[in-house]
């Protein structure tokens, strides 16, 4: 089935500061939308307020045709979303982790030995969190995305601490799902070269 | 896990984050032991100062005792979000398809397992210090039990709107104190009236509806502060 994110006049004030006027995009499975701009311009707000966690001004976000707020749980068990905060507990290792995540969100087909094997994460599975490093907590965020049912992934900065081949597996397994019919909104400050059809947003 | 798609169900999100709470205890049971460190200090450093008059302790034991407990359960309510809202988490919990009413009423089940539980069960040792009966310290516990449960729900409304403010700790003890003044003054009166052997289950029932009310208006109200809270 195919699924279709819009946006329609989206407009953001954070404080006195206006981030975003009269913003408009249409984003259909298969598809990724780029979200550009400085630091500070606004785009994990925007990404935010796709999420539904921030109030926009005006303007109105519909998942399917329908208001999210009038269908979040559809909309929330469609999504999942990667940000700066990975949201894992550092005291618990990464098994528990990604167990406690399987119990919020619908479960994808993905079998969990062969997506930690991908990652790079296997002999690392019972290590508390904290003592992996920053780039290998942000492949953790990757498997919660990979194991998740979700069609919408909202990636935040995906590139953040990762090597080179970390940055290479993130376009990979985008392209992958994108080639699946997910659909991806992703805010990063550097180019991506993904062979999908994308949709561009430069915030000022 | 399973190979196959699947949705989890209902429970499974208030069931997923008790469980994943109690873990973090156990890892780190520090944070919990704490308040009933001041507890127990409380408890047993004033039958010191009052002095060894039966008396004075049988009459003031009830209300120390309750008022220790009352402060132990604000000291520890100001962990219950901040953790989550440090490290991310709570924006999964947010975007979770699960009902947020039943992951908030799920991290106050886990807190008052590891926060409220304890007190019930340590309480009996600080009634001995004031000379109380056996059968008024099953009151006592009885109250604590039934006085704690509000109190958690109560404080995870406080907890849940200062989640974002930086040394919210003053904030979240003025918000939930006012809340909490029935429970201490059911639950201390109640003690007080068993010591004596006057007619107490009217507490008792008191206690027992506030906790009631708690549960069914609390987590509704702490899904919708987190959701401001995090913007």
């Amino acid at each position: 089935m195919t699924q279709k994110l819009e946006a329609n006049e989206l407009t953001l004030v954070r404080g006195e500061h206006c981030l975003f006027e009269g913003l408009n995009f249409a984003l259909r499975s298969g598809a990724l939308l780029l979200l550009e701009g400085q630091n500070g311009s606004g785009k994990t707000s925007l990404l935010k307020a796709i999420a539904g966690m921030l109030d926009l001004e005006s303007g109105e976000i519909r998942w399917n045709g329908e208001a999210i707020r009038d269908v979040r749980q559809d909309f929330n068990s469609s999504l999942v979303w990667m940000a700066h905060r990975v949201g894992f507990k550092a005291d618990l290792t990464l098994l528990e982790n990604l167990r406690f995540e399987s119990t919020l969100r619908p479960v994808s087909a993905h079998d969990l030995n062969a997506v930690l094997a991908r990652l790079e994460l296997s002999r690392l599975r019972k290590l508390p969190m904290r003592s992996l490093s920053a780039g290998q907590q942000r492949r953790v965020a990757l498997a919660r995305m990979l194991l998740s049912g979700a069609d919408l992934w909202l990636m935040d900065e995906p590139f953040t601490n990762l090597d080179r081949a970390g940055r290479e597996l993130v376009m990979d397994i985008v392209n992958e799902h994108l080639a699946e019919g997910g659909m991806c909104v992703m805010a990063a400050h550097q180019d991506v070269p993904l062979n999908a059809p994308t949709e561009r947003i430069l915030l000022q | 896990m399973t190979t196959g798609e699947h949705t989890p169900g209902l429970m499974s999100g208030l069931l997923g984050t008790a469980r994943r709470d109690l873990l973090l205890v156990w890892k780190r049971p520090g944070d919990v032991l704490n308040p009933l460190f001041f507890f127990a200090m409380v408890g047993t450093l004033f039958p010191l100062a009052i002095g060894p008059s039966v008396e004075q302790l049988e009459f003031a034991g009830p209300g120390v005792v309750w008022v220790a407990a009352l402060l132990a359960m604000l000291l520890s309510l100001n962990s219950l979000f901040v953790g989550d809202f440090e490290d991310g988490s709570l924006e999964q919990l947010l975007l979770s398809p699960q009902p947020l009413v039943l992951l908030a009423l799920g991290k106050t089940i886990a807190h008052w397992l590891t926060s409220g539980l304890p007190l019930v069960i340590m309480s009996p040792i600080l009634a001995i210090t004031f000379r109380m009966p056996a059968d008024t310290i099953l009151i006592l516990m009885a109250t604590l039990a039934l006085g704690t449960i509000s109190l958690s729900l109560l404080g995870s409304v406080g907890a849940a709107l200062t989640v974002g403010l930086h040394r919210g700790t003053a904030l979240l003890s003025l918000l939930t104190l006012p809340l909490s003044m029935p429970v201490l003054i059911f639950g201390a009166r109640t003690v007080s009236l068993a010591a004596v052997g006057d007619v107490y289950s009217m507490g008792i029932f008191a206690l027992a509806a506030y906790a009631v009310g708690a549960l069914s208006l609390a987590p509704f109200a702490t899904a919708a502060a987190l959701r401001i809270s995090n913007e």
